[in-house]
């Protein structure tokens, strides 16, 4: 599954053309293919793969020479659940990485465990979208990833993380149950990405 | 009529009208969807079968399969197989097989007479057209 895309080492398309490449990773069939329609109708190019060892392979990062593999991706999506290697663990390679930490990760996850939302929040997730993901949380992270890559600063990237950390994260007690964290995201800010869809308020 | 009839009996939840939102130009994408669907969940259903019939039951093996069933059935927005999935999951950690195995059989019924369902549900849509959909917006 892994494509040829070293011809593709010529352009390095950082979403000049405001088209975003994602990479997605998610062990199930059935959600790739949600995933990749939810993402092609959102006007992205998407490349699917189905473990997180795959997406390393395809980022370049599997220990073997890197090459331009990859160099295009503006969005990891990944399953937070998957054999082998989590998305968490994908996440946490990606960080490490110094050529490829700067590209956002959002991980998505069937479970609402608040736990874990903040675990990868806090290794450095742009987002947690509870599945099954909507239309409108891609195009929220696109919108996103597109003001993010425009501006091209660190501080306005991490604002986004920071104000959810900040507004959800510490305002209750954590319990592994799903209760839903009540959310107050400042009305001056559009409700950032994940936290606050835990309300399932649609 | 039946495209109500699948979701207000609520074998289908709003996630179907979502895939559905989604078909635009491509027609088939939902009974694309449905196809996977059913041949990634008669896999596992085959795999939970096999697995209960062993003694001592294996529950966090069963409890992986469920997992994966509980997800294809939650991105194709079949709510009532999803039930009976998270009823077996707390029968599995609650460590009881026999609710399990329980379970399980309902989990099987609910599956088929959903497939029965879509069947003629995709029939009819294909003469229709791409005018109705399942579930109407509420």
């Amino acid at each position: 599954m892994v494509m040829a895309v070293e011809d593709r080492a010529a352009d390095r398309p950082r979403s000049s053309s405001g088209e975003l490449h994602v990479l997605a990773v998610d062990d199930s069939l059935v959600d790739r293919k949600v995933i990749e329609r939810l993402l092609k109708i959102s006007s992205c190019r998407v490349t699917a793969v189905e473990s997180a060892g795959r997406a390393l392979q395809y980022l370049g990062l599997d220990g073997e020479k890197r090459s331009a593999v990859g160099f295009d991706v503006n969005l990891i999506l990944t399953d937070y659940s998957m054999p082998g290697m989590t998305g968490y663990e994908l996440l946490k390679k990606i960080k490490e990485s110094s050529t490829l930490r700067e590209i956002p990760v959002v991980i998505m996850s069937s479970e609402n465990i608040i736990t874990r939302i903040d675990r990868c929040l806090e290794e450095g997730a742009e987002d947690f979208l509870l599945k099954p993901v909507k239309l409108s949380d891609v195009k929220r992270l696109k919108d996103f990833i597109l003001k993010g890559q425009g501006e091209k600063d660190d501080g306005d990237k991490g604002s986004c993380k920071r104000m959810i950390q900040h507004d959800c994260v510490k305002s209750s007690p954590c319990d592994q149950s799903s209760t839903p964290l009540p959310c107050q995201s400042p009305p001056s800010v559009q409700p950032p990405l994940k936290r606050c869809r835990m309300l399932n308020v649609d | 009529m039946l495209h109500e009839n699948i979701c207000e009996k609520g074998f289908l939840d709003e996630q179907f009208v979502q895939l559905e939102e989604l078909q635009d130009d491509d027609p088939n994408f939902v009974e694309e969807i449905a196809t996977l669907f059913y041949r990634d969940s008669s896999r596992l259903i085959s795999n939970i079968e096999q697995a209960l019939e062993k003694s001592p039951l294996d529950f966090s093996k069963l409890d992986n399969y469920m997992h994966q069933l509980k997800g294809s059935t939650t991105s194709i927005g079949a709510r009532r197989v999803k039930n009976e999935c998270t009823q077996f999951t707390d029968y599995c950690n609650a460590g009881n097989g026999e609710g399990c195995k329980r379970t399980f059989q309902q989990l099987k019924k609910e599956h088929s007479t959903l497939k029965k369902k879509l069947e003629a549900y995709f029939q009819l849509a294909r003469q229709i057209g791409p005018v109705e959909t399942a579930c109407r917006p509420k």
